[in-house]
C-alpha cells in the first residue's frame, strides 16, 4: 500500500486524539491552529465583542484538552468543538449579563382590535444584487442582528446561522423546545422589523 | 382567521408543522389579504438575509487566530 496515502477525516481525526491523550506539545498546537478560528468567528458571532470572543474560545479549549478522555469519537472533531465553544460563549454571555434586556414588543407586529395590522406592510422588492450590494447587505443584516436584546439574538443565532435544529438549541440554553419556538419566532419579526428600513427603501 | 393568528402562526407555517385543518384556513386567509402575502414574503427574505449574513467572505473565511491567543491557549494548558 502506498504511504503517502491521504488520510480520511476519520484517520487524521483518530491520529489527533491518540497523540492529544498521549500529551504530545505538538498536538495540542495542531488543534488550536487547526479549528481556533473557525471557532472564533463562533464565539464572535454570539458574542459580539471580539476580546469576551477571545476568552469565550480559551475557555471552550481548555474545557476540550480536559474533556479529551470522554471523547469517543463518535463525532467529528470540529462538531465536538463547535459544541465546545457555543456552550462556552453562551455561559460568557450568561455571566456577564448586561443592562437588563432591552424589551422586544416594541419590534413586534401591533394589531387593531379587529386583528388587522395597525401600521400598513409594503412588500419588500427581491433582491436582484450585485455583489457589492451584496455585500453590502450582509453587513447591514448583521447589524441589525447585533441591536436584537440578546434573548432572542442567541435563539436566531443558533437556529438559524447555526443551523441547530430546536431540540438541540433547547438543550444548549436550557430552555424548553416551546420556549425556543416562541423565542425564534419572535426574533425573526423582530428582525423583519428592524430590516424594512433597508430592505423596504428599495421598494419606494 | 385574522392576520394576527396568521402572524402568529407564521413560523411553523414556514416550517411544515401547521396541522392540516390550519394549514387551510392559514392559505384561504393568505389568497384573500394581501397585506399577509407581503407580511409573509418579507419574513422570508427576513430568514434567508440572516441566514446569508454570515456568508460574506470576508468574515466567513476561516478566520485566522491571532497567534498571541494561540500561545495564550498553549501556556494556560500547561499552567492548567
Ligand atoms: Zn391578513
Amino acid at each position: 500500500m502506498d504511504h503517502d496515502e491521504v488520510l480520511n477525516d476519520a484517520d487524521a481525526d483518530a491520529l489527533l486524539i491518540a497523540a492529544l491523550r498521549a500529551g504530545e506539545d505538538s498536538a495540542f498546537e495542531t488543534l488550536v491552529r487547526r479549528y481556533g478560528g473557525r471557532m472564533l468567528s463562533v464565539a464572535r458571532r454570539l458574542i459580539g465583542d471580539d476580546d469576551h470572543a477571545q476568552d469565550a474560545l480559551q475557555d471552550a479549549f481548555l474545557s476540550a484538552f480536559n474533556a479529551l478522555a470522554t471523547f469517543d469519537g463518535r463525532s467529528k472533531i470540529s462538531t465536538w468543538l463547535h459544541r465546545i465553544v457555543v456552550n462556552a460563549a453562551l455561559m460568557r454571555l450568561r455571566s456577564q449579563k448586561r443592562h437588563p434586556e432591552q424589551s422586544i414588543d416594541d419590534l413586534l407586529p401591533a394589531f387593531k382590535a379587529d386583528g388587522h395590522q395597525e401600521a400598513p406592510v409594503a412588500r419588500w422588492k427581491d433582491s436582484g444584487e450585485s455583489t457589492s450590494d451584496r455585500a453590502e447587505a450582509q453587513a447591514l443584516v448583521r447589524q441589525q442582528i447585533e441591536k436584537l436584546p440578546e434573548t432572542y439574538r442567541t435563539v436566531l443565532l443558533l437556529r438559524d446561522i447555526e443551523e441547530h435544529d430546536t431540540e438541540t438549541v433547547a438543550q444548549m440554553l436550557e430552555i424548553s423546545v416551546a420556549a425556543v419556538k416562541v423565542r425564534l419566532h419572535r426574533a425573526r419579526q423582530a428582525l423583519r422589523t428592524l430590516l424594512d428600513p433597508v430592505f423596504g427603501e428599495q421598494y419606494s | 382567521m385574522t392576520c394576527q393568528q396568521l402572524i402568529e402562526f407564521l413560523t411553523e407555517y414556514i416550517e411544515g408543522q401547521l396541522p392540516l385543518s390550519q394549514r387551510a384556513a392559514f392559505e384561504l386567509h393568505l389568497a384573500l389579504c394581501g397585506q399577509c402575502r407581503a407580511y409573509l414574503h418579507n419574513f422570508r427574505t427576513t430568514i434567508e438575509a440572516a441566514q446569508n449574513a454570515f456568508d460574506d467572505p470576508t468574515v466567513a473565511t476561516p478566520a485566522s487566530i491571532p497567534e498571541e491567543l494561540v500561545q495564550a491557549i498553549l501556556r494556560a494548558r500547561r499552567s492548567n
